[in-house]
């Protein structure tokens, strides 16, 4: 059974390291197809992604939201759902958040941490738990209201910070109130990164044994597989559904509560910047496996990273990254036709 | 190892690459050693795409420019958000580009920009919302144009060339800009043509193209011939007026080459300013940490005029641009009421061009704005 593990472990890297390297060799001929050294550019892709200080918390930087938004997909999809709506999950969290923190002045650091972090929980979890609900009870397909509630969420936080709680002394950008200046939970010890990337990792990890150790992640794998077997098991598919949904959720709110309290300490449309939809992209190439999540979030942190210093130094545009994600989405998702197909990573006892 | 016969381009073309590469971390050293004397590395970090026909595109233009500049290099990068990345990029472009000089171009960098500039004393942060107060980093700058200056010079031709007497403003955010740009162009409009109105529409995006086409169109079919956007890119509601056959005006950079037949003339921001901070960098001269200024200062312009505004009105804008100029002309003076009856500006009454105070308190429209800030009073 060890055996299988490591095997069925091995196929994985082989394949994933086989599908990198066949799209930096795409990537090479198309930046040489605009006269740019390709070698050129894997050198720099390797400097501006881990080689120095700043560039590996350039990429971990990237990195750390990511890891969040991406549970918003993986783990709904291990429950059969494709969840599309980490962006609006992470703007609710960041609201709630926002709304928490303002009450709580003068509450305890410690707690209020904690509290901020639940309400951020909630209120992503409630966001995307209520698409389950609808799609259990209702029938309503989750791709397009999740994809719908993005617009919805993104509306009403443009709506509030317009207005409601907008800060009227910030007299260049439409911005909420503040939090509290103590409440800022700032960055990591001896590292310039910001405290997300922590709970990005944390988080998780403890989705993977979640789904990996408990009778719970087992029942989820079976419902993902077949919901009418799960069903004719006597599984509570409906309850498991909106918990997976409400764990997604709050996934992405965590990454809403950790913007404004590590980075910008109040709501903004800086709170819409993409990490939900790359999210997306990171769930399916760590094969919704929460573990390879981190790995993936860091790769394609650091493709981001280097984007920058691609476009410096060689005068690319910034869709040249865009370019490089796309194919090694593409390739690396049609290499996943390729497990199963090779004997050499099929056990005896296989 | 069979590749060894046949393939001497190839490997040739490798080496050759290699060699690149080499290069490329070599001129790391260089650059680094150098900075201390005269060439200077500029970097410049855009929120969006630098080809947006907008806000970004303004700055790439200034990023043109300053590259002109003695001894300058300039390191650009785009698409960066408002975010933990725009702090990243800064120190990535200070120690591996080894730039001496930031222009960051987006409100939301400021307080990223901040947070450099006092690990970094010897590099010049600027910075482009003029949000510098005392006891901010001495190596920080922030500058603005007052853009309602041109603004008014639009609404002039606006005035002049409508048919109808009606005009079109769309507004992104509720801003005091925003609304000091559509006061500019409603009160440069009524100084010519008395009997204009100007419908003014807050969309509440920066970049929403569909709301924008519609809100265009929608303005339009009210009867509005003359058309300016305050957006991050006019390019949606410029395209739109020019195929309904109606006049626009562009804002931000000259956008005169999306409207061949309709462009009256356009309300730019003139961020080439900023090359004097980097020649003041440089040579270790003197540079305010705050400025505004209007055409004064030359910190905004006028986009060339298109082909269907005739001569005498392109003259008289010419001397209300040097009004503005030699200060003898001001925006904002009384007998003033916003467009809800409350009177702003007693008889009398002048706001000096540079009272920023009162602009920034801007939360009305002027009479002959048909519209809403939005904003509760």
């Amino acid at each position: 059974m060890r055996g299988v593990v490591f095997q069925n472990a091995l196929e994985a890297v082989v394949i994933n390291t086989a599908a990198l390297l066949l799209t930096l060799v795409g990537f090479g001929i198309f930046v040489w197809m605009f006269g740019v050294d390709p070698f050129a550019v894997y050198r720099t892709l390797y400097l501006g992604a881990f080689e120095t200080r700043i560039s590996i918390e350039t990429t971990l930087t990237q990195a750390a939201p990511l890891m969040l938004t991406a549970l918003c997909t993986a783990i709904p999809a291990r429950a059969g759902l494709l969840i599309i709506g980490g962006e609006g999950a992470l703007v609710m969290g960041g609201l709630a958040t926002v709304l928490v923190g303002v009450l709580l002045d003068g509450v305890p650091f410690a707690l209020c941490v904690i509290l901020l972090g639940l309400a951020g929980m909630m209120g992503g979890g409630l966001w995307i738990g209520a698409v389950g609900a609808l799609r259990q009870y209702r029938g309503v397909n989750e791709i397009i209201a999740t994809l719908l509630m993005n617009y919805i969420a993104i509306a009403v936080l443009n709506h509030l910070v317009s207005g409601p709680i907008r800060d009227f002394t910030r007299v260049v950008k439409a911005a909420s109130w503040s939090i509290p200046e103590y409440m800022m939970v700032g960055t990591l010890p001896g590292i310039d990164v910001h405290w997300g990337l922590a709970v990005g990792v944390v988080a998780c990890l403890l989705l993977y044994i979640l789904m990996r150790r408990t009778t719970f992640g087992f029942a989820i794998d079976i419902l993902g597989g077949n919901q009418r077997a799960a069903q004719m098991a006597g599984l509570p598919i409906n309850q498991m559904v909106i918990t997976a949904c409400f764990i997604g959720g709050a996934c992405a709110g965590l990454a809403g509560t950790m913007e404004v309290i590590a980075v910008h300490g109040f709501a903004s449309d800086s709170l819409v910047v993409g990490f939900g939809y790359a999210g997306i992209l990171i769930a399916f190439l760590a094969r919704q496996n929460p573990f390879a999540v981190i790995l993936v979030a860091i790769l394609l942190g650091g493709i981001q990273a280097s984007g920058g210093l691609l476009q410096r130094r060689f005068d690319l545009p910034d869709a040249t990254t865009t370019v490089l994600q796309g194919m090694l989405f593409v390739v690396v998702l049609a290499s996943n036709t390729l497990y199963g197909r090779f004997r050499f990573f099929q056990g005896k006892d296989g | 190892m069979s590749e060894k016969h046949h393939l001497t381009r190839r490997e040739f073309i490798r080496k050759s690459g290699n060699l690149v590469a080499a290069g490329s971390v070599m001129a790391l050293l260089p650059t680094w050693a150098a900075a201390a004397a005269k060439p200077i590395t500029v970097g410049f970090i855009y929120v969006g795409p630098r080809q947006d026909f907008g806000w970004n595109q303004a700055h790439w233009d200034a990023a043109k420019k300053i590259a002109k500049m003695d001894g300058v290099k300039v390191v650009e990068q785009e698409n960066v958000p408002e975010t933990a990345e725009v702090e990243k990029v800064m120190e990535s472009m200070i120690q591996l580009d080894g730039a001496k000089v930031i222009f960051a171009t987006s409100f939301g960098y400021w307080k990223h920009q901040l947070k450099l500039a006092k690990l970094h004393p010897d590099v010049l942060f600027v910075h482009i919302a003029a949000l510098w107060k005392q006891g901010d980093p001495i190596n920080t700058i922030g500058f603005r144009g007052y853009t309602e200056e041109p603004h008014y010079l639009c609404g002039m031709a606006a005035g002049r060339m409508t048919k109808t007497n009606k005009i079109g403003f769309l507004g992104s955010k509720p801003l005091y800009f925003i609304f000091n740009n559509c006061n500019g162009f409603v009160l440069g409009a009524r100084s010519v043509n008395p009997a204009v109105t100007c419908n003014v529409v807050i969309t509440g995006d920066w970049n929403n193209p569909v709301k924008e086409a519609e809100t265009t169109n929608s303005l339009i079919d009210q009867g509005c011939d003359v058309i300016i956007a305050n957006q991050d890119s006019s390019k949606v509601s410029i395209e739109t007026a020019e195929k309904r056959g109606v006049y626009s005006c562009g804002y931000q950079t000259n956008v005169s080459s999306l409207a061949p037949n309709g462009f009256l003339t356009g309300a730019e921001w003139n961020w080439a300013a900023g090359g004097e901070f980097v020649k003041a960098w440089q040579t270790g001269g003197k540079y305010p940490n705050l400025l505004r200024g209007g055409f004064n200062k030359n910190m905004v312009a006028l986009s060339p005029f298109g082909k269907a505004v005739p001569q005498s009105v392109r003259d008289e804008i010419m001397v209300a641009k040097q009004g503005f100029i030699d200060d003898s002309l001001k925006l904002y003076k009384g007998p003033l009421k916003d467009n809800e009856g409350n009177v702003i500006l007693s008889q009398g009454e002048v706001i000096d061009n540079n009272d920023i105070k009162f602009k920034l308190g801007v939360r009305f429209l002027v009479e002959g704005a048909i519209g809403k800030t939005g904003l509760k009073k």
